[in-house]
């Protein structure tokens, strides 16, 4: 399914590199002991080393190292066992030292491979150039105050990961698929917890277009902090209608750095390359290269989770879901963890229904997430046992279900209070059958006489006399015996 | 070395003979003293901050701090008192270089800049001293962010040589280290601590006749030190003598996990170190120290330093370290192009000078024009402009591999010799007002010493004897790295046969 502009002159693909910025799950920030808490007052997480105290120095957290090798390792890359971070220069009010501490030559993580899973069940492989670690900068408040801007270093020197794609990506579908894709990985490793309202993740968009048939790179922007998988996907049509426009009316797309509106849903001019920063990097010289070893990276191989590619083809391959049903499940790590524990030992293909279209469909009624639904994976693991063993009917197993959901109360008790429990007492469900013979001789007889619709009147007659209890096919066997239907 | 008893009678005698001055004495012989209880730290310290007061016009000191050196010497007494002594430097008066941060104290790095800075932290390495016991008399002048070879950039004025001649110029100290350099050899603290990022503590000591040390990159930490130029900067001490320094130093380095490059290795017992012996001690004499238009003078005081070891026992050899003629370049590359980062901080936001303007861009322009002396604004550009793009590779890349190849010949030269002997500096202490013209002529102040800071090598200065014009001379030795025993005990023995005996001419010690 390609993604093609159709202009006056050519038809233009697109040609998209994403950059990603995924904040590194840990207690304290990269290079000093401050918390990264979300949402604390200004100011309040801030150490010495943070605000670039004179004399201060970086202390590198371990914990970020391990966390960046984890998602290398989640991202099919090659793990530096030797990397360097160095000082990009710039000044900025909230950018205390004056530099931020990155890597550049020598990053920790090279060359991913990621499968991203698109609309139509296909799959398609992006490269990944590099994975790196950075401090990110503070933040600047400009709607304060008229004339003063104020700043808070809360987030100055909270660990980012840059994850950098290969321009291999040709529409705003795949843009899409990507961003979701590695937001469902560093979720599965606990990495990041790829909160993009939040901007614990954010992503950079360098765009291009080129008429179809071309093989070269024609000139990108990029476009700034887009934080979410909507404006995103928005800005990449946009900015690349736009720049077919330019090309077609004779003009030039300009090198810039450009940022999106929500509201316009376009993008600006933010600075041109002739503006852009000389960033005067050199390796920081506090620091000492990190060098790991073959063991420790190991050591945290072992402790990988199952990711949702390796999950969904399990899926399967050994319970025989399809490729639908399987995306749908392992996208998530609590949705995949909560059908992994309704699908242990019992039908896959029924757990898969049950949570795809039930749950799904009443947590979605009730606006909730997986992690805050009512019906606890054990219990609706329970619900299936009473329906496999044919303690309730199907039918009952939805009227069950929704009391669950709405009281959060285990499914055998509920059907032990309501007595709701399946007749299989073939005598009790006989008597039933033959009542509801004697009181309707007249459907009775078109039965006989060979219209077989009318014994699925009976039938619900004599579910209606048993309040739905009478187990089924057992109603229906008895009924045609009788009738002879 | 007579025993101590001995030299004590000596030196009670020369006291009442109003001769020496408690603020006169060595750490080594003012321990001694404390210890038995024959002079207590407040007594002492009461002596080095007359000193001070009569010693306004050197201009050594930015900040004097009298009541708390002298409420930190009371605190000496009552743990000597309960014989509770922190060691070795419990009650020794040390003056510290403005550039160690320390808490509640204002901390200026001598530059305009970091105006009203005081900051709510102490440096490791002052931090250490403390915890030895020591007392800090104040923080002394230097050269702004120890950028300079002669004290002459700081915000807060030159300091001035203690020595003088009889032409009525006053001379400069050296630099950065000027103002722990001419306290110390004006006798205004027992000791000092200097930072030495090209040369910075052993030329300033080799113009004021004292010894200047510093150790091995990474012996000393250098968290809470304003930063000049990282990969080089290490603190060192500046004594009277090389026993004061191995004294001074085992107070003051150590393993710090706040500093990723300071090293995790058990500190020696330096003093132990000095042994007098030096018989069969391997000493280099490198051959391309020797420089076109040297001073005759020096490569006198250099020979008479060979000697002087020759005659103590050691064999001298002669080496060679073929790239030394690199070594000042590339540190004048390597050095500004870390200073420029380290400097960014200094921006007007957060602490000390800010300059207000009608923009963030300008607010920055004005705090740091008027924030910055010309000698900081000249490495700063310098700095920028050697890590620009197009100019990374060819200035900043070729630096590195500079001082790849000059470490290299260290090791090489190590294989043969155990320390090396140099000239400390081109020349004696130059007036104020020289050499300021261009600063290339200044830069080359530091020609000697640079190779073994680029190198990360620990190494000293010992007063050798005096020039033609009767000022110090220093003598320069290196050791291999962590090797600050070696080190010692080879100064030791030249500062003996060296015995330099002479004190600051012209400059009267308030008595």
């Amino acid at each position: 399914m390609s993604y093609i502009i159709k202009g006056h002159k050519h038809d233009w693909e697109i040609v998209i590199g994403l950059e990603i910025h995924a904040q590194v799950i840990s207690n304290s920030k990269l290079f000093s002991g401050s918390a990264t808490a979300f949402g604390s007052d200004p100011n309040t997480q801030v150490s010495l080393i943070d605000a670039a105290m004179p004399g201060m120095l970086p202390v590198i957290n371990k914990h970020c190292i391990a966390q960046a090798v984890k998602t290398g390792l989640g991202l099919n890359a090659k793990i530096n066992m030797y990397s360097v971070f160095e000082r990009k220069n710039y000044f900025y009010a909230d950018l205390p030292q004056g530099y931020q501490i990155t890597q550049f030559l020598h990053p920790i993580v090279v060359e991913g491979l990621l499968t991203i899973d698109m609309e139509d069940g296909s799959t398609r492989e992006i490269g990944i150039e590099r994975l790196h670690m950075e401090q990110d900068a503070g933040k600047s408040i400009h709607d304060k105050d008229p004339r003063r801007t104020f700043i808070d270093l809360n987030r100055a020197g909270v660990c980012l990961m840059e994850i950098v794609s290969h321009p291999a990506m040709h529409s705003p579908e795949e843009a899409g698929a990507y961003v979701r894709k590695v937001r469902s990985i560093v979720r599965y490793l606990e990495t990041c917890d790829g909160n993009m309202e939040e901007g614990s993740m954010r992503a950079d968009v360098n765009v291009s277009v080129r008429p179809v048939g071309d093989t070269k790179l024609w000139t990108r922007t990029e476009t700034k902090n887009v934080n979410s998988v909507r404006f995103m996907m928005q800005a990449i049509e946009f900015e690349a209608q736009r720049q077919v426009e330019v090309w077609e009316a004779g003009g030039e797309v300009k090198q810039q750095t450009r940022l999106f509106d929500p509201d316009s849903g376009e993008t600006r001019s933010m600075r041109s390359k002739e503006e852009a920063h000389d960033y005067r990097y050199f390796p920081c010289p506090d620091l000492l290269p990190i060098e790991l070893t073959q063991s420790y990276v190991d050591d945290i191989k072992a402790t990988m989770p199952e990711l949702p590619d390796a999950k969904k083809h399990r899926l399967m391959s050994d319970n025989g879901l399809s490729a639908y049903d399987a995306d749908v499940l392992v996208a998530e790590r609590e949705v995949a963890d909560y059908f992994e524990i309704v699908a242990k030992g019992r039908d896959a293909k029924v757990a898969a229904n049950w949570v795809i279209s039930n749950l799904f469909g009443a947590l979605k009624g009730a606006e909730k997430g997986i992690l805050e639904s009512p019906v606890s994976a054990e219990n609706l693991g329970n619900l299936l046992d009473l329906l496999a063993d044919d303690t309730i009917s199907g039918r009952i197993a939805k009227d069950v279900f929704e009391i669950m959901f709405s009281t959060g109360q285990d499914p055998a008790a509920i059907v032990e209070e309501k007595g709701l429990k399946q007749i299989t007492d073939t005598g009790a469900i006989e008597a039933a059958v033959d009542q509801a013979i004697a009181e309707n001789p007249e459907q009775a007889d078109e039965v006989r006489a060979g219209n077989g619709k009318a014994i699925g009147w009976f039938v619900g007659q004599v579910m209606q006399k048993t309040q739905g209890k009478a187990n089924p096919q057992a109603v229906n066997k008895l009924l045609r015996d009788k009738l002879g239907g | 070395m007579p025993p101590v008893a001995s030299r004590l009678i000596l030196l009670f005698r020369k006291w009442s003979n109003k001769m020496t001055k408690p603020n006169e004495l060595t750490i080594a012989d003012a321990r001694d003293a404390l210890t038995k209880g024959d002079l207590s730290a407040v007594e002492l310290t009461t002596s080095c901050i007359q000193a001070m007061d009569g010693a306004q016009d050197l201009n050594a000191f930015i900040t004097e701090t009298p009541e708390l050196s002298l409420e930190r010497a009371a605190q000496s007494d009552a743990r000597i008192a309960k014989k509770e002594s922190r060691g070795a430097l419990e009650g020794i008066p040390i003056a510290v270089k403005d550039l160690y941060c320390t808490e509640g104290v204002l901390t200026t790095a001598a530059s305009h800049i970091l105006d009203g800075f005081v900051p709510p932290y102490e440096s490791t390495v002052t931090e250490n001293l403390r915890n030895a016991g020591s007392v800090m008399t104040g923080k002394t002048n230097l050269d702004e962010f120890a950028m300079g070879s002669a004290n002459v950039t700081s915000h807060y004025g030159p300091v001035k040589n203690p020595w003088k001649l009889d032409d009525g110029k006053d001379r400069v100290p050296g630099g950065s280290s000027g103002g722990s350099a001419a306290a110390v050899a004006a006798h205004l603290s027992l000791g000092a601590i200097g930072t030495d990022t090209g040369g910075s503590i052993r030329q300033p000591a080799s113009f004021c006749g004292i010894v200047g040390m510093k150790p091995t990159y990474g012996r000393c930490s250098r968290w809470g030190t304003v930063a000049f130029a990282s990969s080089l900067d290490q603190a060192g001490p500046m004594t009277k003598t090389v026993r004061d320094a191995a004294i001074m130093l085992q107070g003051m380095a150590g393993h710090d996990v706040k500093d990723s490059t300071s090293v995790p290795m058990v500190v020696p017992d330096f003093e132990a170190a000095i042994t007098g012996d030096v018989r069969g001690l391997k000493v280099g004499i490198p051959k391309e120290y020797v420089i076109d238009g040297a001073l005759e003078e020096i490569s006198e005081i250099w020979k008479k330093g060979a000697e002087m070891l020759r005659d103590a026992g050691a064999e001298i050899i002669d080496i060679t370290l073929p790239h030394t003629k690199y070594a000042l370049p590339a540190y004048y590359i390597i050095a500004p192009a870390e200073a420029s980062s380290n400097l960014s901080r200094y921006d007007g936001v957060r602490y000390g000078l800010r300059v207000e303007g009608d923009s963030l861009d300008e607010m920055y322009a004005n705090t740091r024009g008027e924030g910055f002396g010309d000698e900081v604004k000249r490495r700063i550009l310098i700095g920028a402009y050697v890590l620009s793009a197009g100019y990374y590779d060819a200035y900043y890349v070729k630096a590195q591999q500079v001082r790849s190849r000059i470490a290299e010949d260290f090791n090489t030269a190590f294989q043969d010799v155990d320390v090396i002997l140099t000239p400390t500096a081109p020349s004696t202490a130059f007036a104020i007002g020289e050499k300021m013209d261009d600063p290339i002529v200044m830069y080359m102040n530091d020609v000697f010493t640079v190779p073994a800071s680029m190198a990360g090598l620990p190494c000293i200065s010992v007063p050798g004897g005096l020039g033609d014009d009767g000022l110090p001379l220093g003598l320069h030795l290196i050791s291999k790295p962590f090797d600050e025993q070696t080190l010692f005990r080879a100064a030791d023995v030249l500062e003996r046969q060296a015995n330099f005996t002479a004190q600051p001419k012209g400059w009267e010690i308030n008595r």
